[in-house]
């Protein structure tokens, strides 16, 4: 077998791959933008990806908050920086840490779900049966997720922000014994808008991408359970990729020049 | 019948790859009239349901509902054709996130902009004309046998009061009882709602009671139709074969590779 020609195979896999995902994101964004909308639907989702996240994504914010001022103090005690730890972990947290972390969260629980779901109703007919019954499977099945994790992803991450800042907080005032006033004061003091801000674009991006990513997945799933099983890992892993990636994007694209 | 038939099919094409499925299929499908397509597995008769109903592209060819092309439509355009069909899937195909009355209303909410309060009593209407009492609308799919999930596909399907009602292989993995049971319930709702049926099966027993005219799907083709009393002096081998069940003859079972 000629290892160029399996190359070139490989490489226009991808390409066709890349083509059918951008024409599908591209149906999908329309689909969100025009009527008519299934605020039902969108509601559903939005509890489902935000509210029964909240556990998940909580927990998380909340030891990654305290490892990270447990981390930055034994670091920044090297150099008697100590005094930086708060306003290294609100900056971590709001920036990074917070939208990251809920978006690898989400992406596992939610871009999971949804491949699942929607694989499902692809083998069992479902979505074929939802098209004879003259409605878009698009519109009733694929935009209100993407609306639902456009907007709620935001929501959450501002909560994990708000965890993540309480977890350093904790650990900063019980155990490192900082003082509450002034580590709150260094909290605030070089806190900025454009770190929140930056964070919730983020999530807002994220929340598109697990949407997305469990969405294609799931509607292009086949070949029975074995197809819906490769269709939601596919889905994870595409999105936690995705997400990392985009996340770099976004940082270089706020922060780059400041 | 009327001139123009309800669905009108020409040199109807289509392709997997290398392997070609549907090889100028022509078939016409009468106003009122019930036509069942036989034919062995892997033949094409679930590609060609679904080219009909805008689920598959074919590669050419002309597939006309009351006269309209219906190839290459929009998918608002789409939408609107579809409103004529009504469709039962071969696993029923029921929506597991709503209540059985919420499954055979959906139509009627999506596609006829009823409200729910309106859908309802018309949903368990139709419940009751496949033989399901009202306490049923209230359950979940999942908590429904094979047949009775089958009459509710069959509820769903005609309640939208379709001009063309597609059956597909509506009695495969049902007991021969439930199967008759079936067939009684299609014949009588076709006739109630005056629709042309085009149904896919390979279960003889069900075509010779829901059909009309049967036509025999074979390597892409049509390759025999007639009334259903003409089906066993057909003259035609690969039908005799198949009407029969013989492994010898004709027909060789391809094993996809």
């Amino acid at each position: 077998m000629n290892p160029l020609a399996t190359v070139g195979r490989f490489f226009l896999a991808f390409l066709q791959q890349i083509g059918e995902l951008t024409i599908f994101a591209g149906r999908a964004v329309s689909h969100c933008v025009r009527p008519p909308f299934y605020f039902r639907h969108i509601g559903r989702q939005m509890l489902d990806i935000g509210y029964y996240s909240l556990p998940v994504v909580g927990l998380t914010a909340l030891f990654t908050g305290m490892v990270l001022a447990l981390q930055s103090y034994t670091g920044f005690a090297r150099f008697s920086a100590e005094g930086a730890v708060a306003t290294v972990v609100v900056l971590s947290v709001t920036r990074e840490l917070g939208p990251v972390i809920a978006g690898l969260m989400v992406a596992g629980r939610i871009g999971a779900s949804i491949a699942s779901e929607l694989g499902t109703m692809r083998v069992t007919e479902q979505i074929d049966a939802l098209y004879t019954l003259s409605t878009n499977p698009m519109k009733y099945l694929v935009a209100p997720r993407i609306i639902a994790g456009v907007l709620t992803l935001p929501l959450l991450v501002i909560v994990a922000d708000i965890i993540g800042v309480f977890g350093g907080y904790v650990v900063g005032v019980y155990k490192l014994e900082f003082n509450a006033a002034v580590y709150l004061k260094q909290t605030f003091d070089f806190l900025e808008f454009m770190d929140v801000f930056s964070g919730l674009v983020k999530a807002a991006v994220f929340g598109f991408i697990i949407t997305l990513m469990g969405c294609y997945h799931g509607y292009r799933s086949d070949g029975g359970a074995q197809g819906v099983g490769r269709a939601t890992t596919n889905a994870v892993v595409s999105a936690s990729i995705l997400i990392l990636v985009f996340n770099y994007a976004i940082t270089e694209l706020f922060f780059a020049t400041r | 019948m009327a001139d123009t038939p309800k669905i009108e099919i020409r040199g109807l094409k289509k392709r997997f790859g290398s392997k070609v499925v549907l090889d100028g299929l022509d078939l016409d499908v009468g106003d009122g009239e019930s036509v069942v397509i036989i034919g062995g597995s892997g033949t094409g008769k679930s590609v060609l349901l679904k080219c009909i109903l805008g689920l598959l592209d074919p590669e050419a060819g002309s597939i006309k509902v009351d006269g309209q092309e219906v190839i290459g439509l929009s998918t608002r355009e789409r939408e609107q054709v579809n409103r004529k069909f009504g469709m039962l899937f071969q696993s029923a195909a029921l929506f597991d996130s709503l209540s059985v009355w919420e499954n055979v209303a959906f139509g009627l909410v999506s596609a006829q902009g009823k409200s729910k309060k309106e859908a309802k009593p018309i949903a368990l209407d139709k419940l009751a004309q496949v033989g399901l009492p009202p306490q049923v609308g209230e359950l979940q799919p999942s908590e429904l046998s094979g047949g009775m999930r089958k009459r509710v596909g069959l509820a769903r399907a005609i309640a939208t009061q379709p001009e063309i009602i597609f059956f597909d292989e509506p009695t495969t993995g049902l007991d021969p009882i439930m199967s008759d049971v079936i067939n009684d319930l299609i014949v009588d709702c076709v006739h109630r709602l005056g629709a042309s049926a085009l149904s896919i099966t390979h279960d003889m027993a069900s075509a010779r009671k829901i059909a009309h005219r049967i036509a025999m799907l074979y390597q892409g083709k049509i390759i025999w139709q007639g009334p259903v009393g003409d089906i066993d002096k057909s003259g035609n081998a690969h039908v005799d074969q198949f009407i029969h069940g013989r492994a010898d003859g004709p027909i060789r079972m391809q094993i996809p590779v």
